[in-house]
């Protein structure tokens, strides 16, 4: 789960790690208010759940008050393109405004998993700023990574290694080891999947501070923490994704026209990889999951149809833990409730295949039968034809 | 002979009380899989469908000699149960519980590390030796004995890999699916391995995923180590680039993860790789024939 920069800050500073000065507007006036606060010279950004917003235009240096209303005004109008949203952007309902801080030096800092080592690690480089992977792909020697062993944890002197590295020296050095043992706290107690800092920097006064933050929580570690869930900002998410995500159901909206329910992950891909094979376009990603029950299959074929794309359904279940006669079932219902009379294509294999089959073929609805695979997708591109 | 289960497999089912917990012990039980006990904390001393339920899975051990375990656990208590098995004397345990903190198993890992232990999973089908054992949530009747060893990372796609093996007249050894979680026990090497050095084994079907770099570091051991030929698919060669969040994953895995890249390399490697999800049985035949026009 994605959080803010602004929220991601609120927790660096919960945990002693020193962040600018800011505000969270909601309207350009707020934006307004709020550069008066901070003196009038401040930085105005767009909060998205994605980077590369600094040269998407979604990040500022303004001087005036009126000047960061305009940009308010500009940024919550439009959807913001980065090479991380994909070509639909990302609305800007928040802004964060903050204080202008002279940078002396910039650094990059992260704390992530290393499914590898299967530890976490930690990673910096003096070459902080947006072209940090380019840094790691042409010179890996300016990157540093450290992996952590759980056992002892982060200890000072691998933090102070780090900053040494970074070229830290004296009292700063010494606030950079601190600041990396409370990060690492901080990844821990939170159930962080990536905490990142980028660019960490000192200050022409001397001190470091997190200009930039991101983290992502690990959504298995949900039930330790049940006040996440209040801090999604649901402007980010695809409605139909919500919708999705409130029947533990993952779904991911794609371009074309055939709308995909399949069991598994896996399965899911690689049907959307064979209906492209035969020519046809995938509507959206959808996995029902190991343990749906007829709910469950019932909502996913009501997401499927809320999409108004959608002009025909291939269903791709592999019965291992799903009994097909349950899937056949939750189709029927909700396909009934909504008067779906798009053609349907069920490519079902597992326990009670054959139950399943016969209750579909006498619902009445426009529905065949898929062999396998190969059959169902190209039976469904077909019929789309 | 086969990999990691056969017919001698005493198997302990942890979380037996729980919904799926019991219907999957029941389905493995019917495939022939010998069940000797089920732990349930607070539950010990019952029965259930004549199974011995157990406090702790010592105790299981103690009295039935299981020797694996399958784990069903929810994800709150799933590594606490994995490290117990672990305890215990357990040789293999299958952890087929979604949804595990990775926190959790960060420690779990390290703390199972150098023990005598398996773990496969977690979040995974589970491990089938056709008309031996099933430890796992895998329909049985696909599978079909044979010289095959399968390993994948996916659930359902390992199902649909397995049936067009079995219809191309292709059994199978064993079949182990590793899980696709950023942690797990076993990874596509350690089980490679087991098949490389397991005589029943002739060739091995590999199902590979978009994200991380296992395909590529398997791939590589392929070439250097493998005596078997290995075909494999890849799912998500058509998956759009994803929103994301910042650069560390990027950082680490050098911009590894993409289908293409997973294909190319296994091809460079040896490796028949499956053009379509519809073609994995034929893949497997391919290179099972290249391999034996070698030999002669």
């Amino acid at each position: 789960m994605n959080i803010h920069e602004y929220q991601a800050k609120e927790i660096l500073n919960a945990y002693g790690i020193p962040v600018p000065r800011g505000r969270v507007a909601l309207t350009a006036d707020q934006v307004e208010r709020a550069a008066k606060m901070m003196g009038g010279r401040c930085v105005v950004k767009a909060q998205i759940y994605a980077g590369g917003r600094g040269k998407a235009g979604g990040v500022k240096l303004v001087h005036h008050p009126e000047q960061a209303q305009e940009l308010g005004k500009e940024l919550f109008t439009k959807r913001l393109v980065t090479p991380q949203t994909g070509p639909e952007g990302l609305r800007v309902r928040r802004i964060l405004v903050e204080e202008a801080v002279e940078i002396a030096r910039e650094f990059y800092l992260s704390l992530t998993l290393d499914r590898e080592t299967s530890r976490y690690c930690l990673i910096a480089s003096a070459e902080g700023g947006v072209e940090i992977e380019e840094v790691a792909a042409k010179s890996p020697d300016k990157i540093h990574i450290l992996t952590i062993d759980p056992f002892t944890g982060l200890r000072p002197y691998q933090a102070r290694k780090i900053a040494l590295a970074l070229g830290l020296t004296g009292s700063v050095c010494e606030d950079c080891v601190e600041l990396i043992l409370n990060l690492y706290r901080l990844c821990l107690e939170k159930d962080c999947f990536l905490v990142e800092v980028n660019p960490l920097v000192v200050t022409k006064a001397g001190w470091l501070m997190a200009m930039d933050a991101k983290i992502n929580f690990d959504d298995n570690a949900m039930f330790r923490h049940r006040e996440y869930p209040d801090m999604l900002d649901y402007s980010q998410l695809d409605t139909l994704e919500i919708n999705a995500g409130k029947y533990d159901l993952s779904y991911i909206k794609l371009q074309g026209n055939i709308g995909c329910m399949v069991n598994g992950a896996g399965l899911a891909m690689a049907t959307l990889d064979v209906l492209k094979e035969f020519g046809g376009e995938p509507a959206n990603f959808l996995d029902v999951g190991g343990g749906a029950t007829r709910e469950k299959v019932a909502e996913a074929f009501k997401i499927i149809l809320q999409d108004s794309d959608v002009k025909g359904i291939f269903v791709n279940i592999f019965g291992g833990i799903m009994r097909c006669d349950v899937i056949a079932q939750g189709i029927i219902e909700a396909a009934s409730e909504v008067h779906c009379t798009f053609p349907i294509v069920v490519r079902m294999d597992g326990s009670k295949v054959e139950e399943g089959k016969q209750l579909l073929l006498e619902s009445g609805l426009n529905v065949q039968i898929g062999e396998n695979l190969g059959d169902g997708a190209q039976r469904i591109v077909k019929m789309l034809g | 002979m086969s990999i990691l289960l056969n017919k001698d497999s005493k198997i302990v089912v942890q979380g037996i009380t729980g919904r799926s917990g019991l219907f999957h012990t029941q389905q493995c039980r019917d495939y022939g899989s010998h069940i000797v006990a089920g732990v349930t904390p607070g539950k010990g001393g019952i029965h259930i469908e004549g199974i011995p339920v157990f406090n702790t899975v010592e105790e299981a051990v103690h009295y039935t000699q299981a020797n694996v375990s399958m784990i069903f656990v929810p994800p709150p208590g799933a590594a606490d149960a994995i490290l117990e098995a672990a305890d215990a004397g357990i040789e293999l345990a299958v952890c087929i519980t979604e949804g595990i903190p990775i926190r959790d198993m960060v420690l779990a890992k390290r703390i199972i590390e150098g023990k005598k232990m398996r773990l496969v999973g977690p979040n995974c089908p589970g491990v089938i030796t056709p008309d031996e054992c099933k430890v796992g949530i895998m329909p049985g009747y696909i599978h079909k004995r044979g010289t095959i060893g399968v390993v994948s990372r996916s659930g359902t796609l390992t199902y649909e890999a397995v049936k067009q093996l079995t219809e191309a007249g292709l059994g199978q050894s064993t079949c182990v699916g590793i899980g696709g979680d950023p942690i797990i026990g076993m990874k596509f090497i350690d089980v490679l391995d087991l098949f490389n050095k397991d005589p029943e084994t002739e060739g091995v079907f590999m199902i590979g995923e978009i994200g991380g770099g296992a395909e590529e570091d398997a791939a590589h051991w392929i070439r250097e180590n493998m005596k078997k030929p290995v075909a494999a698919f890849i799912a998500g060669v058509t998956a759009p680039p994803g929103k994301r969040m910042g650069h560390a994953g990027a950082i680490i895995t050098g911009g590894k993860g993409k289908a293409e890249d997973k294909i190319r390399t296994l091809a460079e490697c040896g490796v028949t790789v499956a053009p379509s999800p519809t073609r994995m049985g034929e893949a497997m035949l391919e290179a099972l024939q290249k391999a034996g026009r070698k030999k002669k």
